[in-house]
C-alpha cells in the first residue's frame, strides 16, 4: 500500500453505538466558493476527503478480462458529520458543481434529503448548471449566498434570485460560511424547506 | 490528509491488488450506511478487512471508513461485501428515500430540525 496509513488522524471521534440512521446533504458550488468551509463550520470532525473511481459513462469496459479500466477517473470529495441525536447521523458532502462533475453527483448522492446551492456573487456563472441539475433530479434545494468578504457591489438576495432565474419557491438566504451560527442557519433554512414540502405532500395523500 | 485536485487519474493497479481483481462492488452499501463490527480481526486476515474491523467496532459510516483507509468508496465496498458475506459486521442502512424525487416524511425531518437548532 501507498502512504495512506500515515494520513489517518492521530484521533478520531467515534459515533455513539445508538447511531443507527445516516442521513445526506449536499453542497454544490463553483471552485472556492466556500464548500468545505461551510462542511467545516458545522461538522463535528474535521472533514475529510475521499475518493470515488468512476468509469466513464459510454464507453465500453469488458469487465471479465481482468484488466484495469483504462477510462477510470478518480474524483475527491470532502464531507463532515453532524451528530442531530443518539439515533441520527447527518453527513454533508462538498460537491464540486461544475458539469464535468455531474456524473458523480448522480452515482454518489442518489437518497440525500436535499441539497445547498453555495453562490459567490462574482461567479454566478459556475451555479447554473447546478441549479439546473437539481431541478431536473426533483432535488429539493436552497440557495445560500456567501458573503464571505465584502464586496463592493452587493447585490440583494431579489437581484441574485433573478440573475439565476431562480423560481420564487426556492428559498434563499445570506451566509458567511466561515461562521458555525450562519452555516446552521443554512441547513435549518433547507430542511425547513423540505419540512414543508413534505408536510404538503402528505396533505395531499 | 493530501490535498488533491478534484479530478486526478487514479492508480488502477493498487486498487485491483486490494479487491483482488474485482471491480463489481455492493451497491446496496450507500455512503452513510453504518457499519459495526461483529469480532475481532483474525490473525492471517487481509490488512484491509482487519483495518475496518478495528475502525467499526463503533459505528462508522462507509464514507468515513473510506477516508480513514485512503480507499475510493468503490473498492471499500468490495471489502465491505466480503465482511458481511462472512458475518463479520453488520450494516445500518439509511432509513431515507433511496430515490432523490421521494422525500422523507415529515417526521423525521421533524428530528433532523430538533437536532440541527440543538447544535
Amino acid at each position: 500500500m501507498d502512504s495512506a496509513t500515515s494520513e489517518l488522524p492521530t484521533h478520531r471521534t467515534p459515533l455513539r453505538d445508538t447511531a443507527e440512521t445516516g442521513l445526506k446533504i449536499v453542497v454544490v458550488g463553483g471552485f472556492g466558493v466556500g464548500k468545505t468551509t461551510l462542511v467545516r463550520s458545522v461538522s463535528e470532525i474535521r472533514p475529510l476527503n475521499t475518493e470515488e473511481v468512476m468509469t466513464q459513462a459510454g464507453v465500453g469496459v469488458d469487465e471479465t478480462d481482468g484488466l484495469p479500466a483504462k477510462t477510470t477517473t478518480t474524483v475527491a470529495f470532502d464531507f463532515g458529520r453532524i451528530s442531530l441525536n443518539d439515533r441520527m447521523v447527518l453527513y454533508l458532502f462538498g460537491a464540486p458543481g461544475q458539469e464535468r462533475f455531474w456524473f458523480l453527483w448522480d452515482r454518489l448522492f442518489s437518497g440525500t434529503l436535499g441539497a445547498v446551492v453555495l453562490v459567490d456573487t462574482r461567479r454566478m456563472d459556475d451555479s447554473w448548471y447546478a441549479i439546473d441539475r437539481l431541478e431536473h433530479h426533483g432535488t429539493p434545494f436552497v440557495v445560500a449566498v456567501n458573503r464571505f468578504d465584502d464586496n463592493s457591489v452587493r447585490y440583494s438576495l431579489e437581484e441574485i434570485r433573478q440573475a439565476l432565474a431562480l423560481p420564487a419557491h426556492v428559498p434563499m438566504v445570506d451566509c458567511d460560511a466561515r461562521v458555525r451560527a450562519s452555516g446552521k442557519d443554512v441547513l435549518i433554512t433547507l430542511v425547513n424547506h423540505l419540512h414543508d414540502l413534505a408536510t404538503a405532500k402528505e396533505a395531499t395523500l | 490528509m493530501t490535498p488533491r485536485k478534484p479530478v486526478d487519474t487514479g492508480d488502477p493497479d493498487r486498487l485491483y491488488l486490494v479487491t483482488g481483481g474485482r471491480s463489481r462492488a455492493d451497491e446496496s452499501f450507500d455512503l452513510v450506511t453504518l457499519i459495526v463490527s461483529e469480532s475481532a480481526p483474525t490473525p492471517g486476515m487481509q490488512s484491509e478487512h482487519a483495518r475496518i474491523l478495528e475502525l467499526c467496532e463503533h459505528p462508522v459510516a462507509v464514507v468515513e471508513i473510506a477516508a480513514e483507509l485512503g480507499l475510493p468508496v468503490t473498492v471499500v465496498r468490495i471489502l465491505l461485501g466480503d465482511l458481511l458475506d462472512t458475518g463479520r459486521v453488520t450494516a445500518r442502512h439509511p432509513r431515507a428515500a433511496a430515490s432523490v424525487a421521494s422525500l422523507p416524511d415529515s417526521a423525521l425531518l421533524q428530528e433532523v430540525l430538533h437536532g440541527l437548532r440543538n447544535l
